[in-house]
Order: structure tokens, then C-alpha cells, then sequence
């Protein structure tokens, strides 16, 4: 099993076979969070800090349960409310903790970058819960399990990512991901939604969304940030769901057995029909979640071993 | 004063446009006589042995961080920096902390300038109080106390009327308009220039196109007023034939652009490093080529250094948050040899850039080899290898997106009327 990486700060990085790697063993926890007893130890011993800097609650939730199912001292420290107001800088806070040895250190900031910014000033592993509009991996590979368990694949899908493409960490990481794997990508979204230079990423664009959904695998729906949806970027609320608003009728011209999925939190009505997102049939907006957990536990138990082996090494 | 013979040189002369073996007599801190190659006058001699010998380079738009950050630079700092450079004539930006918008600041700029740095300082000052964009600063008096051109720096006069009438005023006065090309609205909160790249790195990024409507703006207003204007930066392929256009139309307009903007382009960016985060930023390899290409035809007139001194904790942010601008005194020269070794630009084409044009465009006797010049000289090897270490800059900030970077082309001797400023130990 290879994962030669010691943090995961995006998908970028990330070959093909080591993203295999990880969702195996994803697999194999996401049964083992079906047991009653859900523990396992390949974190004992080790202390993980989870610093959002950005406001978050399933995936900080995600990531404290992950560790806590692996046996690590999981804290958590909302630092909108700390230091950061008292101007410290992101170095010297990362330099404060540091000095807590930490062993894990999950990070979602608000600007692209900051993350990589850290990791480079502290010697534990650092995973990245969401830069900017920059990545978001654990997003990403947990999409790419839930796809692979539903699908019984992950390569030549064909696949929809569809909203609010330009600011979103969620569709960069994926779109890396699942290009990765050989996929067929189509972003869906007005032009004031798209991000420049789309032209050379290797992708289909479509401005109609059923256009661009007609005979997909999977419809891949991003959430529409409250901000920017008055005059801005799009005209109103009311005009993006008829536009680009995943109803039964859109999907209709996907494959009948087309999965829907949704990062989360949906805003209803908006990006998604309520009725579809709660569908069983299509919706695995859910198991999304399950696996959620799941990827992370791998990504950190996979991290703890090369950072254990580094250790033994010096 | 003194005499001093320098011979046995290869001399870059921008006005000729060549470059031929041979030296010159420097007396009372002028050029005084051309003297053939082989010639051993009477009297002190340095032998440059065929090094090459150019007009010293006039820098436009030096950031010197007095008054108000004088930890970040300050005129001793910059002015070594500047003689290590080649750079003999540093024309000063008023962006500083206050702005350069009163005939008081200015005296005091002038005053400290003349103590502390060994080369030719000239000063700018603001175009309007406080680079607010509002009130037009006393042009009148501030050309009295030495302005030698004047400009909000990176800040646009957004209000046309204001900026119109501040064009105007100028223009009655004869006084040199240096406004930055650029349309604020599209390019609000941009680090980056729109593309794949911005894309992939999350970052917010403008359309060059930004560039070209500053500049497309900026031009009707010339010609409406008749002003004297040099476009400070241009760095894209797409502002340049309304800038052709203007030229041919016969207005006042002179442009320049940055060594930065010939030298990187926006992949160097790479991993958010922010020593590569400048204003504007970084294009792509288009539009560096397209500039190189037009200030090889004269189109663009003028290379300066933008030189921008940021601290340690001003840089050591994330991308978005990080302070823009580099610091180049020192770099100037080996990074245009960069230009020199790609067979993009010859050394006379080079030294019109960066010494004879912005001293024409300042009314200077400088830039030049011809007699009765100015003797602001420099002495280069344009082969001389280095690794560049930031270290070792005279700069007290050194945030330089050169870091590291194998470069070729070092000063060997720098002389301000005909004195020794700096020699390459």
C-alpha cells in the first residue's frame, strides 16, 4: 500500500493509484462504522487539532468523529473566536500550535493557499478541509467513494458538475479527481459561474442544463453560496432554478439509473427539488455523508503511518 | 572637479543604437571627449577591459519608504541599492505614508534624499491629496520645489471629471502625468490574471482587458486635454494598439512597463509564492513576449524597476492577503541581460528603455553617451554568472522574486558625474 505523502493539501498531487489506495481502505472503514463497535487504533496515542477558520459543521463534525472512531484526542478550536481577532497572523498561530505537538492538524481557511501557507511551518501532518475556492480533497474522495460504491467504477462515467463552478473548492478538487480517473466531465452553469480559462481543462462545458445532461452517469449539483445569489452573479433565486435547478424533469435526460449527489448543506428549492434530494432511488446525498467519515478516517490513518515512520526514521 | 578616463570599453550607446569599442574623457562630471579604442590618454585611467560601459539607467517609479516606513526602505538603503544596480538616477514615487502631496512633503523627500543616497534622486508627487482621487495637489508649487512628474501611483483617478481637470491644470503647466492603466471595478480584489491557472489555484483574477480600458479611458481624456501622459505599466498584448493608435494620432503619450512584467510571467506564481504577487499581476507568456516585442519597436518606451519594497510580515500571508510588489534596484540590470541573452532585446534597444527615453520623457541631459552629457555611467559585464541570493541585497526589504534564480549579467563599476558610487569588489 503506497501513499508517500505527509499531508494531504489537495487532489492535485495525488496519482491515480494512491487515490486507489485510500478508497480501499476507505472501503473498509465505512464497514467498519457499520459495526456497533466502531473502534479501531491506528490513531491511538496521537493528538489531532482540528482549526477551522472558516465557519463549518458537517465537516468539522466529519473529521472529529473519524478521529475519535481511530482513537485520537480530537479538539476542536473555532478560530473566528480566538487569537486570529487579536490580529495574530496564520504563521504564528500555526507556530503556536506547533508547539502543542500536534500530530494532525485539519485546517479549512477562507483563503486559497493558506493552508499550503502552514504546512510549510509545522512538523506534523496537515490535511486540508477547504482553502478558499482552491481544494477541498476529503470532498472530493469522498464523492469519488460514494461514485465507485454506486456505480461499481470510477472511470469512464460520464458526469455533471453543475452551479456555482468558479467558486467552488468542491468542483476544483473533483474535477481533478475524476479527470484523474479517466472520466468524462461536463460543468453546467451560467458563464458568470464558470471559471476563466475552463476552455483548457480538458472538460464540456454547457450553458443548458439539459443539454448537458443528457445521458450522464452522475449530476454532480454544487451548492449556490446565500451571497451571491441576488444581482451579482445571476439575476434571482427564482431564475437560477429554472435554470439550473436539478429537477425530475432535467433528470430525465440523464441515464435512468443516474445517481444525484450534493456536497451539502442543499439549499431547496434553489440548487435542488426536495423531492429529489430525498429520493432513495436517485439521491445518495446521504451516503455522501456515511462516506465522509469514512475518507477521512483512511486519509488520516494513511498520514499517522508515514508519520510514524518518519519518526522511527530519525 | 577631477578627471577620469574610461577606456577600452565596449560602449552601449542608445542614441546610436550601438555598440562599438572605445572609452570616454570625463571632466567636471561631464563626457567631455569620445576616445577611440587602444587611446591611454594622459591623466587617471580605469581600463574596462571590454567590459561594457552604458549610460547609467534612469529609473521611473522607485518606492523609497520615506517618510512613514522607513524600516521597509529608506533613501541610504535604496540609494546603495540603486549605485549596486547601475541605477544613477532613482525618480521616486509619492506613495508613501503620507503621500508626497504638499510642497512641504517634497522639500523634506528632496532634503533627505540628497543626504542620504549616492546617486541622482528625482521626486514625484501625487497627482491629487492623499492619492484620494478628489482634489488636485498644487501642482505649481510642487513643480517649484521639484516634482519632476506627477502620479497616484497605483490608485486611478476614478473620477473622470477629477481626473480631466487635474489633466488640464498639468497641461498648463507643462507638467508630466503618470497615471496607472487600469479599470478598478473589474479588477476589485484581484491577486491574479484570469485563466487556467488563477483557476486552478483559487485565486480571484482580472481580465488583462482590465488594463486596456484604463488605458482606453485614460487616452480619450489625453486627447481631450492635450496632457503630457505615461501610462506606468503596460503588461498586455491587448493594450497595445489603442496605445499604437494614440501614438500615431499624435497625442503626448509615452508608456512603460515593468522588468517583472518581461522577465515572469503568471506560472511563476507556482505554489502562492508571494514574492511573485505584484500590481498588476503576473500575465501569461503571450503577453510577456508582446511586450518584450514592443519595447523593442519603441512602442513601449520604458522599463523600470517598480521597485516595491514590502517587509517580511507584509509577504508572509496567504496569497490573497499578501502585500503586492517586489523590490528590483538590484535586479534591474542582470534581469534585463535576461531579455539580452534570449535574443528578445539588444543592449541598445535596452539602454533606450531604461536610460535615454525616461530621461528624455523627464527632460534629462542623462541617458546618453554624447558630449556634454551627464557622466552617470555604468560599467556591466553581461555575462557574468550568479546565484542571487536575497541576502545579500542592499535593500532593507527583500522581497524579491528572484530568490534563487541563476541570473546572468552583473554591474561592475557604477559612477554618478563621473564619481564612483560603486565598484564590484
Amino acid at each position: 500500500m503506497t501513499f508517500p505523502h505527509r499531508h494531504l493539501l489537495g487532489i492535485e498531487a495525488l496519482r491515480p493509484e494512491e487515490i486507489n489506495t485510500l478508497l480501499d481502505l476507505a472501503d473498509t472503514y465505512a464497514a467498519l462504522s457499520r459495526q456497533p463497535d466502531k473502534h479501531a487504533d491506528a490513531l491511538t496515542g496521537l493528538t489531532q487539532i482540528n482549526m477551522f477558520f472558516e465557519n463549518s459543521t458537517r465537516t468539522q463534525a466529519s473529521f472529529e468523529i473519524a478521529g475519535k472512531r481511530l482513537g485520537a484526542d480530537v479538539m476542536n478550536m473555532a478560530m473566528q473566536a480566538s487569537s486570529v481577532k487579536k490580529g495574530e497572523t496564520l504563521i504564528d498561530t500555526a507556530l503556536t500550535l506547533n508547539a502543542m505537538h500536534p500530530d494532525l492538524l485539519v485546517v479549512r481557511h477562507p483563503h486559497s493557499g493558506a493552508v499550503d501557507l502552514l504546512a510549510q511551518k509545522v512538523n506534523c501532518a496537515v490535511l486540508n478541509a477547504g482553502d478558499g475556492r482552491h481544494e477541498h480533497p476529503t470532498q472530493a474522495l469522498l464523492d469519488a467513494l460514494t461514485i465507485r460504491r454506486a456505480k461499481g467504477r470510477l472511470h469512464r462515467l460520464s458526469i455533471a458538475i453543475c452551479g456555482d463552478i468558479a467558486h467552488s473548492r468542491v468542483a476544483r478538487s473533483n474535477i481533478m479527481l475524476l479527470g484523474k480517473m479517466e472520466n468524462r466531465l461536463r460543468l453546467i452553469g451560467p458563464p458568470t459561474l464558470l471559471p476563466s480559462g475552463i476552455s483548457e481543462f480538458g472538460v464540456e462545458v454547457f450553458e443548458d442544463m439539459t443539454e448537458g445532461l443528457r445521458d450522464v452517469d452522475v449530476v454532480m449539483m454544487l451548492r449556490l453560496q446565500k451571497e451571491r445569489m441576488d444581482g451579482g452573479f445571476i439575476p434571482s433565486e427564482r431564475e437560477y432554478y429554472h435554470r439550473y435547478g436539478l429537477d425530475a424533469e432535467k433528470l430525465a435526460v440523464a441515464k435512468p439509473d443516474a445517481i444525484v449527489m450534493h456536497p451539502g448543506p442543499m439549499n431547496r428549492g434553489v440548487e435542488i427539488d426536495g423531492t429529489l434530494a430525498d429520493d432513495i432511488n436517485r439521491s445518495v446525498i446521504q451516503d455522501q455523508v456515511e462516506m465522509g467519515v469514512a475518507v477521512r478516517m483512511a486519509a488520516m490513518d494513511l498520514l499517522a503511518r508515514n508519520l510514524r515512520l518518519t519518526r522511527e526514521a530519525q | 572637479m577631477t578627471e577620469l578616463n574610461l577606456i577600452n570599453a565596449r560602449l552601449v550607446d542608445p542614441e546610436t543604437g550601438t555598440v562599438s569599442k572605445g572609452g570616454v574623457r570625463v571632466k567636471d562630471g561631464r563626457i567631455v571627449e569620445h576616445l577611440p579604442y587602444g587611446a591611454r590618454p594622459s591623466g587617471p585611467c580605469v581600463d574596462c577591459d571590454l567590459k561594457y560601459l552604458a549610460p547609467g539607467i534612469v529609473d521611473i517609479g522607485v518606492k523609497v519608504c520615506e517618510p512613514g516606513e522607513r524600516h521597509k526602505e529608506s533613501y541610504g538603503s535604496a540609494g546603495l541599492a540603486a549605485a549596486a544596480g547601475g541605477v544613477t538616477t532613482m525618480v521616486t514615487r509619492p506613495d508613501t505614508t503620507p503621500a508626497i502631496d504638499s510642497p512641504e512633503t517634497l522639500e523634506f523627500v528632496t532634503r533627505r534624499a540628497n543626504e542620504a543616497a549616492p546617486v541622482n534622486v528625482l521626486v514625484m508627487a501625487a497627482l491629487t491629496k492623499g492619492r484620494a482621487g478628489r482634489e488636485m495637489t498644487e501642482i505649481g508649487f510642487l513643480m517649484d520645489a521639484g516634482a519632476v512628474a506627477f502620479t497616484d501611483c497605483d490608485r486611478v483617478v476614478t473620477d473622470t471629471k477629477v481626473f480631466s481637470r487635474a489633466l488640464s491644470y498639468a497641461q498648463g503647466l507643462g507638467a508630466l502625468v503618470i497615471a496607472h492603466p487600469q479599470d478598478p471595478g473589474l479588477s476589485r480584489g484581484a491577486a491574479a490574471t484570469s485563466g487556467k491557472f488563477a483557476s486552478l489555484r483559487g485565486l480571484p483574477a482580472v481580465s488583462p482587458m482590465a488594463e486596456r480600458m484604463g488605458l482606453d479611458r485614460d487616452i480619450a481624456l489625453v486627447e481631450m486635454t492635450g496632457a503630457r501622459y505615461h501610462a506606468d505599466q503596460i503588461t498586455c498584448a491587448r493594450a497595445l494598439p489603442p496605445l499604437a493608435r494614440a501614438k500615431a494620432n499624435g497625442l503626448d503619450i509615452t508608456a512603460g512597463t515593468s522588468i517583472h512584467h518581461l522577465t515572469l510571467n503568471a506560472l511563476d506564481v507556482a505554489d502562492y509564492r508571494t514574492f511573485f504577487k505584484l500590481k498588476p499581476p503576473l500575465r501569461d507568456e503571450q503577453d510577456r513576449l508582446a511586450i518584450a516585442d514592443a519595447v523593442k519597436s519603441g512602442l513601449i518606451d520604458i522599463i523600470s524597476s517598480m521597485h516595491t519594497p514590502q517587509d517580511e510580515e507584509s509577504k508572509r500571508l496567504p496569497f490573497e492577503e499578501a502585500a503586492s510588489g517586489a523590490v528590483a534596484l538590484e535586479t534591474l540590470l542582470p534581469a534585463a541581460m535576461q531579455l539580452y541573452h534570449a535574443d528578445l532585446i539588444d543592449l541598445p534597444t535596452l539602454w533606450r528603455a531604461m536610460a535615454l527615453n525616461p530621461a528624455k520623457r523627464l527632460g534629462l541631459e542623462s541617458g546618453r553617451l554624447s558630449i556634454g552629457a551627464p557622466a552617470d555611467l555604468v560599467l556591466f559585464d553581461p555575462d557574468a554568472p550568479f546565484l542571487m541570493d536575497r541576502a545579500a541585497l542592499r535593500s532593507k526589504s527583500q522581497n524579491t522574486p528572484f530568490d534563487g534564480a541563476r541570473m546572468q549579467g552583473r554591474v561592475l563599476a557604477t559612477y554618478v558625474a563621473g564619481r564612483c558610487v560603486y565598484e564590484r569588489s
